[in-house]
């Protein structure tokens, strides 16, 4: 009861969290719009799910949103460095605990009583995704200023590459949106508590 | 060819043409929805104007922090001859077919706007200038990218000797295919911003800009203008064919 109505995610978190959603959204959208000019792969996304209407649409879009990706994320990043919440809630990770949680997620037994602590499959999930989003601004910034990003662009392989590493980096943050989205179905609470906080 | 791909063809060009006020259009009306559905709907947002308006001014912010990013003495990565995309694919807002026929012998290039310098040039005086080369990528809007090697004089050396005005914002350009573009000085004076004459060793043929192409390995494709007839040196954004359409102004690599 006593942990029920304490704020488990504070207001700086909710916040973030949906301006992140609407920033990945159209990050995304318009993403595959640019994508569709000049497909790296054997395929296209249908015209009726992407944003921007056609290629300069999809860009001015797309560069608007990555402005308020990356300051949310700043701002994310450093409150939970600095509050030591990130340090709390994600650390540390014991490979033992890993195995558990991820029998008990495959046998469908969700460790969800204690909402308070995230468990160490959720714990290396999450820290995957920030780093990926992060991967995703880096590639993106190569592929936006070769020229300017020497260091970043010799990294990632040159722009060709670049494009691809953004590619991928993108349909892993979908594959973790699917994942997160199921997971909240099956426990409605956790949706309540990003909106309340508890 | 057969006959009916014969018609499809033509058809896919008439429809080409068509493009660029269609796209305008298609812009305006579809940046909001999605399948059908208004994305935004619900936000305070719904007035596609607004909207695009709100889109434009970033973009023009984000003209500013390219400015700001663009560092004059950083240079493009160069390549070896043996990495050029062969063939090296061409590209405009027309088909092939379209591609300007201009006469070598008669051609004067225009020089004006804030120049000591307004006489015109001949190519004989250009293919005069000292002359350089680089093997570098050509990275399109779209997303791909093709490396090439372009031949022609510094753009600054050019510059001086016509006498620019060097602290005046903007270069314009104008061209045989009623193309116009734009770039702002600093992107001017950069050591491999080139205006060339040849492409792979040979005097720059019809489809990659004869008789001159402003090359700028700083600068996405749309921004490089080919068979230019006329520049400019001036205080006043002249904009561009593809930038007045929506499409960013400074487009910087």
């Amino acid at each position: 009861m006593n942990s029920n109505k304490k704020i488990i995610h504070p207001v700086w978190l909710r916040v973030s969290h949906w301006i992140n959603l609407i920033a990945v959204v159209i990050m995304v959208l318009s993403g595959w719009e640019i994508y569709n000019a000049a497909p790296i792969f054997d395929f296209s996304f249908p015209e009726q799910i992407t944003l921007g209407g056609w290629l300069a649409g999809a860009l001015m879009w797309h560069f608007a949103a990555m402005w308020l990706l990356v300051f949310n994320g700043l701002i994310y990043l450093s409150i939970n460095i600095l509050s030591g919440r990130l340090q709390n809630r994600f650390f540390p990770i014991r490979g033992r605990d890993l195995r558990g949680a991820f029998i008990n997620a495959l046998k469908g037994k969700l460790a969800h009583d204690y909402l308070t602590q995230y468990n160490a499959v959720q714990k290396l999930v999450y820290l995957l995704v920030i780093a990926d989003v992060i991967l995703l601004v880096l590639s993106g910034l190569v592929i936006w200023k070769p020229v300017q990003f020497p260091l970043l662009r010799e990294l990632m392989g040159d722009y060709d590459n670049a494009r691809i590493v953004h590619f991928l980096a993108m349909v892993a943050v979908l594959a973790f949106t699917v994942v997160h989205v199921v997971m909240v179905v099956l426990v409605p609470k956790t949706f309540l508590m990003m909106i309340r906080g508890r | 060819m057969s006959k009916p791909m014969l018609d499809k063809s033509i058809i896919i060009q008439e429809a080409l043409k068509e493009l660029p006020s269609s796209a305008r259009r298609l812009f305006l009306k579809r940046t909001l929805t999605l399948g059908g559905l208004s994305l935004l709907s619900g936000c305070a947002i719904t007035d596609e104007k607004s909207v695009e308006r709100m889109l434009m001014k970033v973009s023009r912010f984000n003209d500013g922090v390219q400015a700001w990013l663009f560092d004059p003495n950083l240079l493009a990565p160069t390549y070896p001859e043996s990495m050029i995309t062969k063939p090296f694919p061409f590209n405009a807002y027309y088909e092939r077919w379209e591609i300007p026929k201009v006469d070598g012998d008669d051609y004067l290039l225009e020089v004006g706007g804030l120049v000591a310098d307004k006489h015109s040039w001949s190519l004989e005086e250009l293919y005069k200038l000292p002359q350089t080369d680089q093997v570098t990528r050509h990275i399109c809007v779209e997303g791909w990218s093709a490396i090439g090697k372009w031949g022609g004089v510094t753009f600054s050396t050019f510059l001086k000797r016509i006498g620019a005005d060097l602290s005046a914002k903007y270069v314009g350009f104008k061209c045989a295919d009623d193309y116009y573009t734009s770039i702002d000085m600093p992107t001017a004076l950069h050591a491999q911003t080139l205006l060339t004459f040849t492409y792979d060793g040979q005097t720059l043929p019809p489809q990659y800009g004869y008789p001159m192409k402003l090359r700028m390995p700083t600068k996405l494709g749309y921004k490089n203008p080919k068979h230019i007839v006329a520049m400019f040196v001036t205080n006043t954004n002249p904009g561009g064919y593809w930038e007045d359409k929506g499409y960013n102004w400074f487009g910087g690599s």
